[in-house]
């Protein structure tokens, strides 16, 4: 299936294009808002800060394709900052606004942790999740999310207090950790979305 | 809660495996990307690659490695080796690497780590401290360079500290004095800069057996590299893994 990689900045999107071409899909990096708006399905990486984030995905006007994609539950997938852009804020750039499809802010990971959050984590799914199995993802994040937000199933996972490590609604799926360097755990959850993005 | 990870190092040369894993279900013990494959599926959690070629041309062939590293590999991947400027981790995370690691080149030049930080993220921004012990038995070392040849009178300590400020994400801590000994990690130095920075520290240098591990990892070390210590098939990641757990440390399994 055919996958539109949004291209936001200078993120590092080899690892992103190899894991999903291993998965069975064939990758296309775009920043075109009709080409992310038309594809089968789309996949929002990121790394990097929130505020350059989603200055990249207004200037591109992919912000508002991006919302109505999930609105109308067509297959999304948000990594990392992806993720973190769907909040409405964040404490890493205050006063930037998200994509405000979770009504919640994004917070930096407190107490006595390594911070950034670098590693191997437990994930734990919700019973509701059909898409996320138990097992240990890649993180690499400074923010989070702190709970689940209302009506969507997902993941948690535990540093210095929970966190949320996964969104998920139908073929909409974020995931604060990294699926292409999660191992055969993170192929196996690609894989999965890819076969629900397909119906 | 984070796992500890165990980290194979791969040296490259030239775009071949020097002193790799001799298994006999590899196809081609000297090809970058068989040896990778093969660590992800024994349980390793990461992989670094360093390049020791010794020439400009040599190192052209390193983002070929990586991509073709990249191509089958689903864990992180961190590229070190001649790493002087900005282009050049540009071109290896464009090739698929997702950390870069300097060390000498930001001795020379401490706003290097700055740079690479601010254009790629701290998440990406690896320094590897080669620390040698100012004599034995102090609890004092410096930073060595140029394959330790070069003493650079700094304090590691303080090196650390420096290198995390300027942007540094992640520390590879080498002891120059344990390295290739199989006599276990420098321990105290590993609590001394784990313990001065706030980001993790990956131990390395000297390792052997598996209570070498858990030794690093209880004295502070967030992750522990070994290389050698895989290479005749006498053990694995999962296989020290196991052990790791039985002395009631979480890893990954």
């Amino acid at each position: 299936m055919k996958v539109a990689v949004i291209r936001t900045g200078v993120a590092n999107l080899a690892s992103v294009m190899a894991g999903l071409r291993r998965a069975g899909a064939t990758p296309e990096l775009t920043d075109d808002p009709a080409a992310v708006a038309a594809a089968p399905a789309a996949f929002l990486p990121g790394v990097g800060a929130f505020g350059a984030g989603m200055a990249g995905l207004r200037s591109a006007a992919i912000d508002r394709v991006l919302v109505d994609r999930i609105a109308a539950h067509r297959p999304v997938m948000a990594i990392c900052l992806g993720l973190q852009m769907l909040a409405r804020a964040s404490e890493e750039s205050a006063g930037v606004d998200g994509l405000g499809v979770f009504d919640a802010t994004v917070t930096r990971f407190r107490g006595d942790v390594r911070i950034p959050q670098f590693g191997w984590n437990r994930v734990a799914p919700t019973a509701d999740s059909a898409l996320v199995q138990p097992g240990y993802a890649y993180f690499a994040n400074a923010f989070k999310l702190d709970a689940l937000p209302e009506g969507w199933a997902g993941a948690m996972g535990d540093h210095g207090g929970p966190f949320v490590a996964a969104v998920e609604r139908g073929p909409v799926l974020a995931c604060q950790f990294h699926p292409e360097l999660s191992g055969d755990w993170g192929q196996a959850l690609l894989r999965r979305w890819l076969e629900v993005s397909a119906c | 809660m984070l796992t500890r990870r165990i980290i194979p190092c791969l040296d490259v040369r030239d775009g071949r495996v020097v002193k790799g894993v001799r298994f006999q279900n590899l196809r081609d013990a000297g090809d970058p990307a068989d040896q990778a494959a093969h660590y992800e599926a024994t349980g390793a959690d990461e992989l670094v690659i360093l390049d020791v070629s010794a020439t400009a041309e040599g190192r052209a062939n390193a983002a070929h490695t990586v991509a073709a590293v990249r191509a089958v590999l689903g864990i992180p991947l961190t590229v070190g080796g001649g790493i002087r400027a900005v282009d050049d981790a540009a071109r290896l995370l464009e090739a698929g690497a997702d950390k870069v690691s300097v060390n000498t080149a930001a001795v020379d030049d401490p706003s290097l780590l700055t740079r690479l930080s601010e254009r790629f993220g701290a998440q990406c921004t690896v320094i590897a401290i080669d620390a040698a012990r100012r004599a034995p038995g102090v609890a004092a070392w410096e930073v060595v360079t140029h394959a330790g040849t070069r003493r650079t009178g700094m304090d590691a300590i303080a090196w650390a500290r420096e290198a995390v400020a300027r942007g540094a994400g992640e520390i590879l801590l080498t002891s120059w004095d344990q390295d290739g000994t199989r006599a276990g990690y420098d321990t105290e130095l590993l609590t001394a800069v784990s313990e001065a920075v706030p980001v993790p520290v990956i131990a390395s240098g000297g390792a052997a057996h598996a209570a070498h591990l858990v030794d690093a990892l209880h004295a502070g070390a967030d992750a522990v590299l070994a290389a050698s210590i895989f290479h005749d098939g006498e053990t694995t990641p999962s296989a020290l893994k196991a052990v790791l757990a039985a002395a009631g440390i979480e890893v990954r399994r």
